[in-house]
């Protein structure tokens, strides 16, 4: 078992003409993942992959003929609230956008309305989902993980390939890696993630990755502390961060002085999660 | 992005927000010859892009336009938190007889916009947050159906608003709405929103913050850009798409991804050194980006050693190193640097540094340790 995407997902790529969504559906299929269709709005009709993968001017369309139940959003910034109120209302129960740059006030949105139609959104912003040895969705590299029953959940790209890789170096793997994106406002947070990784069976232990800003963290600790039976280690990014640009007096009523790291840090520890210095320090934590 | 008061407050007046009348000066006879234009009283306001400027005595009241000249002229030549003081605004004095605080910003927590009001504005608001949190009003938009009038009235009753200024708040109201949507606003502040002896509402000060994310379909305010308030480097930075702070430290950092750039400095400073900077590539930089982020990176010279941290995913390695090898030739740097690649390309991204007299690590600790050693010399 895993959470969110295996063998059996059927993925859908918007954005699958463009660079990049070419070059990381390439990949995807190269990892095994089921890449059923491609939308590009005009392109409908074209192949792409030597005829292999079916493009459709629409989601809807997509979904009909080929019965996708999860799409990756590859498209640019200006065009990424589109997809995902599109892929939403298609009908797409799992939708990842790896797109960033996108506005807030759209991803409000954005947010508000998958909601209210009770769809799951990873992202923006962020590199995606990896089932290790079944499937990914994203830009996550296939090769820096090995399937294993380390849960990883993180806010951040590439911090998060360190953590994969540095759990492959001493041999453990992971179960699923979900990266929820860095995005101020996104589709999924930490308790989403925790709650999966608790009910998950492959799932011993669990990882999660924060950094500054926010109060996700702080929200992750009090469910820990309430809910997870299993083990959890972190670490949080931005220790030596100066004070990021404050928000006129508005921030600082809205937020307080939440969203430090030693503030995120004192409580995920006093939650009994043990929190690495530095992120190759993370294996040993977990053993 | 920032913007000034004056800007900010050219913004509300499109919305039917009230105003003082006032204009921006750069020099002393400027300032003179609209307070003249304005009857004398004004309120001389120093523009620069940082808080607390009027703790730091950089708003002045002047009764006549010599009065005006002169602060003015104070003014013009003080520097506050750094930054020197390049215009002022020059605004009719008000006669106040009360302060509201007033703003919409992001609560990113509740994904949604939020209104907040308290009969205790002025500049000690921050104060009043901490030690009366009953004092503010806060009240959430529906992103979706934005702001509703019953909502406004809501906030008018709360705050203690005499009844026969309410439909004139939710006229503001609706204004401040308004600038934050179309805008794109993080934040639309008026602090304060002034009740005058004469009974009229009137923003006496303003504040936006623009999402940066959203300026391309904002190239009137893009344009307003002031960058003369920000420092160079990361005026150049952000021309080549690179996210850069500039920091005290003597070690410089290029990294891809904000969080593994924020780690890598975390573990400079476990080892005992400072970062010079924030430095984060974004994802899928070309040679020529990478280039760029090195002249930034060399051109402090309180850098002593450079630490290059790349995880290679959708960026490549192999990119990443003819970057290095381009800046390598046109800046000949003269500090030592440690490089570590890893992932995509990464190979390929080693044999093409191997000549180029570069440390090399394998881990993140090793490379960290080797960059502050470095920096000891």
């Amino acid at each position: 078992m895993s959470i969110l995407i295996n063998k059996e997902t059927r993925l859908l790529v918007q954005g699958i003409t463009g660079n990049e969504g070419l070059f990381h559906t390439t990949q995807m299929v190269a990892y095994g993942t089921n890449v059923v269709a491609g939308v590009t709005p005009g392109k409908g009709g074209e192949w792409v992959l030597d005829g292999k993968i079916p493009v459709f001017d629409s989601v809807k369309l997509a979904v009909e003929a080929t019965g996708a139940n999860c799409s990756v959003i590859f498209v640019p910034a200006r065009f990424a609230p589109d997809a995902m109120f599109e892929a939403a209302d298609a009908g797409i129960p799992l939708i990842v956008c790896i797109t960033e740059g996108v506005p807030v006030q759209d991803m409000m949105r954005v947010r508000n309305y998958i909601d209210q139609k009770g769809v799951r959104l990873i992202g923006p912003n962020c590199p995606g989902l990896l089932t290790p040895g079944e499937a990914k969705v994203g830009i996550i590299p296939g090769n820096i993980a090995i399937p294993g029953n380390v849960g990883v959940v993180s806010r951040s790209g590439t911090l998060t390939y360190e953590v994969l890789y540095a759990l492959k170096l001493v041999g453990m793997g992971a179960s699923t890696c979900v990266g929820i994106g860095g995005d101020p406002i996104n589709g999924t947070n930490f308790i989403d993630v925790l709650e999966m990784f608790e009910h998950d069976p492959q799932t011993e232990k669990v990882v999660l990755i924060g950094e500054i800003g926010g109060t996700d963290e702080d929200k992750a600790a009090e469910y820990i502390a309430a809910h997870m039976t299993k083990p959890v280690v972190s670490f949080i990014a931005g220790q030596t961060a100066p004070p990021g640009k404050r928000m006129g007096h508005a921030g600082a009523i809205i937020e307080g002085s939440a969203g430090s790291a030693a503030d995120k840090i004192r409580a995920l520890e006093s939650a009994g999660v043990k929190v690495a210095k530095h992120p190759e320090e993370i294996p040993s934590l977990l053993k | 992005m920032k913007l000034h008061e004056y800007q900010s407050k050219s913004i509300f007046a499109k919305y039917g927000i009230p105003i003082p009348k006032g204009r921006v000066a750069a020099t002393a006879d400027e300032a003179k010859q609209i307070a003249e234009e304005l009857g004398g009283r004004v309120v001389i306001k120093a523009q620069v892009l940082v808080g607390g400027r009027g703790k730091a005595g950089g708003v002045k009241v002047a009764k006549n336009a010599d009065e005006a000249a002169e602060l003015a002229q104070q003014i013009l030549s003080m520097t506050i938190k750094g930054l020197p003081v390049r215009k002022v605004l020059v605004d009719e004095a008000a006669a106040i007889e009360h302060e509201i605080y007033f703003s919409i910003t992001n609560d990113r927590a509740a994904r949604k916009p939020v209104m907040i009001a308290s009969a205790a504005g002025g500049v000690d608001i921050e104060e009043v947050a901490a030690k009366t949190p009953e004092k503010i009003v806060k009240i959430h938009i529906d992103p979706l159906l934005g702001l509703r009038d019953y909502q406004s009235r809501d906030i008018a009753a709360s705050i203690d608003l005499p009844r026969e200024l309410w439909r004139d708040f939710s006229r503001i109201a609706a204004g401040l709405w308004q600038v934050y949507r179309d805008n794109d606003a993080e934040l639309a502040e008026i602090n304060p929103l002034v009740i005058t002896k004469d009974n009229k509402l009137i923003a006496l000060d303003g504040k936006m913050l623009i999402d940066d994310n959203a300026l391309f379909r904002h190239p009137d305010l893009a344009e307003i850009r002031d960058v003369d308030e920000e420092a160079p480097a990361e005026t150049e930075a952000r021309r080549h798409g690179l996210s850069f702070i500039k920091l005290d430290g003597n070690i410089g950092c290029m990294v891809n991804g904000a969080g593994l750039a924020m780690t890598s400095m975390d573990i400079v400073k476990l080892f005992g050194g400072e970062p010079a900077n924030f430095l984060d590539i974004g994802g899928g930089a070309g040679a020529e980006k990478v280039a760029a982020a090195m002249r930034i990176i060399l051109a402090d010279p309180n850098v002593k050693a450079v630490l290059f941290n790349i995880f290679g995913g959708i960026t490549r390695c192999d990119e990443v190193a003819r970057g290095i090898l381009t800046a390598m030739e046109e800046v000949k740097p003269k500090v030592p640097m440690v490089v570590r690649l890893v992932g995509t390309n990464a190979e390929e991204g080693r044999k093409l540094l191997e000549n180029a007299n570069m440390i090399t690590a394998e881990t993140l600790a090793d490379a960290a340790r080797k960059a502050v050693a470095a920096a000891k010399g």
